[in-house]
């Protein structure tokens, strides 16, 4: 069990927490920063002056009554759909890997791809607009020829953490996937 | 090799006894179905075990035993391990609990005897050069009854082999009359499953089942004389298979007719699309029907059907009166615009006297419209479907000038255009041609250049005047159109939206499985990993994408380039789909 701080692209502080459950079930789970206060005041405050300075020429007080409803909506949108809190890996020998992003409502998605379909676990590198950034992706195998990769599915998409972060998450998925070979 | 074995909740507190189950073959994993209890005699067990394969075709076996500790049953440990020779596997599992310890121990003893695993005294001891084992806990009950997607049917086979998960929800939703022994029942043998405190059926469910099938044939038989009806040579003659085709209610009612056709049939759904298609139907019939019910309540309440005609007269009038006014600004100077006159004049009193034909022609109806309305509201009693379409039928109906000067002008328009393109070619010494299909190369006569040139005049400066008329009631035509597409949209809307999946998502959301996900349980020194398989319910959108009821659908498939070129040259807009036989 480790906790290790390290940064993603953007230069923002992210955590890695290993779990090791067993020799061949290793949970990885990279938590970004929690939603700033002050982005938040900022946001808010800016809806809100543009809608009294409307209301100030317009003299309407549906302005400022829709601006509120529009912050409100706009950040339940940002928590349920958008911001993503922590990011899971679940690497479990001989029977998968499981994708889990958590938002911060507390809503999760999880997605479980099983050993027969995946190929390999391998860090690639991608074009992310103006800079070179480097990711951790699963291949998936086509069922009906082992040899090709039919898709890719990239891991801890939101947070985007710097090579030195992947490669540790690598190294070790890459044990366990030694061993159930 | 980590071996894994599926282990039922519901088995957790279960007194000792066997375990029994199903070796996944191709994977090292095994599937836990069932707990045989300890009083038992071993060829009773054999017994049944071969009676339950004959019925599901899973090849079930005795995986090994169970051990729950309880006062008075010291010795029972030892017997339960030594059941090993009478059931010959390759493999015997040793599961047992131990008070005090949420986990439980798994030991695992090869055919010739060696045991290949004792996590308690070997875990520390030595790395990952044994085998291991993953406990994956599972809610037998909801594995049951939930649908893996993308759908695989039983009978048709792929050449792809099944993943390990599909086979683990096979095999449970196959073995289901393991599950109908319960602990009421009398038999040499006690089982724990998830049935076992007592069989899960509703009374009004078994009701409806028996119920549903005379039910089904007596509909069945109405709607054979319905298709007989339908079937009569006066109602396929041209002109009539024509104005029904265009009929958006005549259209309704037959695919309401193929709608019960599959809802209806008595033959059971036998697999899961079938069933769902049928569900999701007769759903969305019910739910029409209700809605439609709710319009009736609504519309004869409070004499609400004599107000709607005595308002519907005079929007008609209004109409006829406002389409008058533009018609007159048009035949004027129409936003400072110099017509051709003489043309001008003669399409704006060929317009004016249709007009007033269509008055007429509402003012010799008013008297019977409100008892049109009353007879045609009833109608809604048969879904709001069949109320949504005859509006748009009345709409249709009402706004018929609007279409026929619609279709005037287009042709008008269409004329035109492809008179000058003609000889716009001419003028550039080309014409045509219509074996090859292209443009060629032609030396006119100064005559025919003669006579080319000044009809193209002619027809240049005619132009503008059609165009506006053209112009004017494609924009009339286009909103009613428009509502007309509003409307055909909704009643598709209502056709084929899946509601009963929708439901199962919101109130059942394992019985549609995406896939699995697994939670990590408690570990403890000395007990295998455990692991939690819940369900991970399939998206709300790909339900919709999955469950939609294929429809015919009577809007127009153009893309919005082609609606606009069709505009441009002059041919004719529809709220239908023109080409009925896309299909094939």
């Amino acid at each position: 069990m480790a906790d290790e701080e390290f940064t993603d692209i953007n230069g923002n502080w992210i955590s890695l927490d290993c779990q090791t459950h067993s020799s061949f079930c290793r949970e990885f789970t990279v938590t970004s920063p929690k939603l700033s206060l002050r982005k938040v005041m900022v946001y808010t405050c800016c809806v809100w002056l543009f809608a009294y300075a409307v209301f100030f020429f317009t003299q309407n007080t549906a302005v400022l009554s829709s601006a509120i409803i529009l912050t409100l909506v706009g950040m339940v949108i940002h928590i349920h759909f958008v911001k993503v809190d922590h990011e899971t890996l679940l690497i479990i020998g001989s029977l998968g890997v499981q994708l889990s992003s958590s938002y911060a409502s507390g809503r999760e998605s999880t997605t479980f791809i099983e050993m027969s379909k995946l190929k390999d676990i391998v860090i690639n590198e991608a074009v992310y607009m103006h800079n070179i950034i480097y990711y951790l992706c699963i291949l998936i195998k086509d069922p009906a020829d082992p040899e090709t990769v039919t898709s890719v599915v990239p891991l801890f998409q939101s947070s985007k953490p710097r090579l030195n972060c992947l490669i540790q998450v690598y190294k070790s998925c890459q044990e366990i996937l030694a061993q159930s070979r | 090799m980590v071996l894994k074995i599926f282990f039922p909740q519901c088995c957790n507190t279960a007194d000792s006894g066997l375990l029994v189950g199903r070796w996944i073959p191709g994977h090292n994993s095994a599937v836990v179905l069932a707990v045989v209890h300890y009083p038992f005699i071993p060829g009773q067990v054999k017994k049944y075990l071969s009676e339950i394969q004959s019925q599901t075709q899973v090849d079930l076996a005795v995986l090994g035993s169970w051990s729950m500790p309880k006062e008075g049953q010291e010795g029972l440990d030892s017997f339960l391990k030594d059941l090993s020779t009478i059931f010959p596997q390759k493999c015997w599992l040793q599961l047992s609990r131990e008070i005090g310890k949420r986990g439980f121990t798994c030991r695992v003893v090869q055919n010739n005897g060696t045991l290949l695993q004792d996590k308690e005294q070997k875990s520390d001891v030595d790395g990952s050069e044994e085998d291991k084992i993953i406990l994956v806990h599972y809610d037998q009950r909801k594995v049951m009854l939930s649908q893996l997607h993308p759908v695989q049917e039983a009978d048709q086979k792929s050449e792809i082999e099944p993943s390990e998960l599909r086979l683990v929800f096979q095999t449970v939703a196959q073995s289901q009359p393991l599950f109908f022994l319960d602990k009421y029942d009398d038999g040499p043998l006690k089982l724990t499953h998830w049935q076992s405190e007592g069989r899960e059926a509703s009374i009004i469910a078994e009701l409806l089942k028996q119920a549903s099938v005379p039910v089904c044939i007596c509909l069945t038989w109405l709607l054979s004389l319905w298709l007989w009806f339908c079937s009569f040579r006066i109602l396929n003659i041209p002109p009539v298979k024509f104005i029904t085709s265009k009929l958006s209610t005549c259209v309704q009612s037959g695919y309401r007719a193929v709608h019960f056709k599959t809802v209806f049939s008595p033959k059971k759904a036998d697999t899961h699309m079938d069933f769902m298609r049928k569900a999701n139907i007769f759903v969305s019939f019910l739910v029409d029907i209700a809605l439609g019910l709710l319009l009736i309540s609504w519309l004869y309440r409070e004499n609400r059907i004599s107000k709607l005609a005595n308002t519907l007269v005079p929007v008609a009038d209004h109409v006829a009166k406002e389409l008058q006014q533009l018609l007159e600004w048009l035949m004027g100077a129409p936003a400072g615009l110099k017509m051709n006159k003489a043309l001008d004049q003669v399409l704006g009193r060929f317009f004016l006297y249709h007009i007033h034909l269509w008055i007429s022609y509402i003012h010799l109806m008013s008297p019977f419209i409100e008892r049109i309305l009353w007879y045609v509201g009833l109608s809604a009693c048969l879904g709001l479907t069949f109320a949504l379409s005859i509006l748009s039928d009345i709409v249709a109906l009402l706004t018929f000038h609007i279409y026929c000067f619609y279709v005037y002008g287009a042709r008008l328009y269409c004329l035109k255009i492809y008179g000058l393109s003609s000889l716009w070619r001419l003028f550039r010494g080309k014409k045509w041609n219509v074996l090859r299909q292209r443009v060629d190369s032609c030396s006119y006569d100064l005559d025919q250049l003669f006579i080319g040139t000044l009809l193209f005049t002619i027809l240049l400066f005619l132009l503008p005047t059609t165009a506006l008329y053209y112009l004017v009631f494609t924009l009339l035509r286009l909103v009613v159109v428009l509502f007309q597409g509003v409307i055909h949209l909704s009643v598709d809307f209502i056709n084929s939206f899946p509601l009963f999946a929708i439901g199962l998502r919101i109130c059942r959301p394992y019985r549609l499985a995406e896939g699995v996900k697994f939670k990590v349980l408690c570990e403890e020194s000395g007990s295998p990993l455990h692991l939690m398989m819940e369900i991970n319910p399939l998206k709300c959108s790909s339900v919709l994408q999955r469950y939609r009821t294929p429809t015919y659908s009577c809007y127009p498939k153009d893309s919005w380039a082609a609606l606009c070129k069709k505009l441009f040259v002059g041919e004719l807009i529809y709220p239908w789909k023109q080409k009925t036989d896309k299909t094939d």
